[in-house]
């Protein structure tokens, strides 16, 4: 150290802080709103995905019709299944229509029938599968009357006995997953909000202290703002980074389908972290800034 | 607009503080400090004696405005404290020096923060407050110790950084709750010398001490507190 070093150390006068270091308050706090964000961020997450397979269902069922042939006449079921098939191809609002193997519907039937039970006599329906344009799909009219202009004895079946419940089942799914996501968002934002007004009354002396000296609102919030929405933010980011990191785990896991089919995650899900740690933190400011805006007020 | 400038002494014109029929009472408890008339005139030095409880801590938070009153009026600077806007008292407090009995040092903060504190939340900037903290802590024989933090420092040395913190501003007025408590005569008196020479630059000064010896030292006027009422009003030495 040179001479002049040994009567001046810059790095002594540097002005030091006026909020204490972080200590283990501040530590729990991180703990804590790490946590909260990251269950806001797995249930964000959730309902995404929930909302996806909901909207999946009901595409499922409105988007296909199955009609069942009744053979008549010398025609066979297989000759009668294929000129459905053609004449349903031409309907208007209809993409595909294939008549279903022999060997598919007895598949369909093998759980109720068993596999040794299958004979050759029994008289099984033909089916024909009918894929419609999800942007204008073919009414069950529409198809009944091209059946019956090809004079094929058939019935439609366009799920609409089961869509309303499964429309409502899925509207339930969906709301379901944002009522929790939302109630885990306000959940978290209260306990930012609690945990940020406990550690700001932990450091009322030093409040009393600046205030006393003639510190105005505005310098004192300042402080405590910056300190309580730094440490919420980083918070923040530590919990959407485990549940996007769980999320993504579970989207390898799952292959092309997500986590399963039932609740199927897509890579674009993971960006909903995104917000969350802005939003812990400015939660946290807003309520530094009130809560040492009361204690001033408090003070006089 | 608010400013520093905004309760400069150019503004008042007689008293700096005036106490005219005073109450003060802590939540529903009786009054600690009852029908409390007085005037410090800009430039004066007063001690404000009286036993434990008498209300000499109540009275000087009043004027620095740390608790109001219950009924009465103060005025300070010529002004209602009471009509003074919240965004304006910070400004106000600037003006007023404050020796707490209890220090209220930031413990985190060394004692040269400590005591640029004021110059600090005034927007001062260090480069041009350095020089002058640290001969004023030299001055209240803190020198070897401007980089201690209060933990470290006795009893004695708390005190003295406090009473550096309270007058490094050059505030208007002064107020000390019992500076001298807990250091020897001798940095008592050199306590008292800087008091007096703030005094003698036009800083209005008022010491709350149980120091008979160091009131009739002095010479200076007294207020005299007795169970919350104010029954002196005289000469130093005469209390």
């Amino acid at each position: 150290m040179s001479d002049t070093g040994a009567f001046f150390d810059p790095a002594r006068w540097r002005p030091g802080p006026l909020l204490p270091r972080r200590d283990a308050r501040d530590g729990a706090l991180v703990f804590i709103v790490a946590v909260l964000c990251f269950l806001a961020c797995l249930t964000a997450i959730g309902a995404l995905a929930a909302d996806r397979a909901a909207r999946g269902w009901t595409n499922q069922l409105t988007g296909s019709a199955t009609v069942v042939i009744q053979p008549h006449g010398a025609e066979t079921p297989d000759a009668a299944a294929a000129r459905a098939a053609e004449a349903l191809s031409g309907v208007k609002g209809v993409t595909e229509a294939r008549a279903l193997e022999k060997e598919k519907a007895e598949a369909l039937l093998e759980p109720w029938l068993g596999r040794d039970a299958m004979i050759d006599d029994l008289p099984l329906p033909r089916l024909v599968t009918v894929d419609l344009d999800p942007k204008a799909p073919a009414k069950a009219a529409d198809l009944d009357r091209a059946l019956k202009a090809a004079g094929v004895l058939a019935t439609v079946d366009d799920h609409s006995v089961w869509i309303a419940d499964i429309q409502r089942a899925a509207g339930f799914a969906r709301w379901f997953a944002l009522s929790v996501c939302l109630l885990i968002i306000a959940a978290a934002a209260a306990v930012i909000g609690f945990a940020t007004r406990a550690g700001l009354a932990a450091h009322r002396d030093v409040i009393e202290v600046l205030h006393l000296s003639g510190a105005e609102t505005g310098f004192v919030a300042r402080l405590f703002q910056t300190r309580f929405a730094t440490a919420a933010g980083m918070a923040g980011a530590f919990g959407a980074t485990a549940a996007a990191a769980l999320a993504a785990l579970a989207r390898l896991a799952g292959g092309g389908q997500g986590l399963t089919p039932v609740l199927p995650l897509a890579w674009i899900d993971l960006l909903a972290v995104l917000p969350v740690p802005v939003l812990a933190a400015l939660t946290a400011a807003v309520a530094a800034r009130l809560s040492a805006a009361a204690i001033l007020r408090d003070l006089g | 607009m608010s400013t520093d400038d905004t309760y400069s002494m150019q503004d008042v014109a007689g008293p700096v503080l005036r106490f005219s029929g005073v109450g003060m009472r802590y939540g529903r408890s009786p009054e600690v400090l009852k029908d409390i008339n007085f005037e410090l005139p800009a430039g004066s030095f007063h001690f404000l004696t009286g036993a434990s409880g008498a209300g000499k801590s109540s009275l000087l938070k009043l004027i620095y405005m740390a608790e109001r009153a219950s009924r009465g009026r103060i005025d300070m600077f010529g002004r209602d404290i009471d009509q003074i806007a919240a965004t304006d008292r910070p400004f106000l407090r600037r003006r007023i020096g404050v020796v707490f009995q209890e220090f209220r040092l930031l413990d985190h903060l060394n004692a040269f923060d400590n005591c640029a504190l004021p110059l600090r939340i005034s927007g001062g900037r260090p480069d041009k407050y350095r020089a002058d903290v640290a001969e004023l802590l030299s001055w209240v024989g803190l020198k070897s110790r401007m980089h201690a933090l209060p933990a470290t420092l006795s009893g004695g040395e708390k005190q003295r950084l406090a009473i550096a913190r309270a007058v490094v501003g050059r505030p208007d007025i002064l107020l000390a709750d019992e500076p001298t408590g807990n250091v020897d005569q001798g940095h008592a008196l050199r306590i008292l010398r800087l008091f007096v020479e703030l005094n003698r630059l036009g800083t209005t000064v008022l010491i709350a001490t149980h120091d008979e010896d160091l009131v009739a030292r002095s010479g200076q006027p007294v207020l005299h507190l007795d169970n919350g009422r104010m029954i002196h009003y005289g000469r130093g030495g005469a209390a």
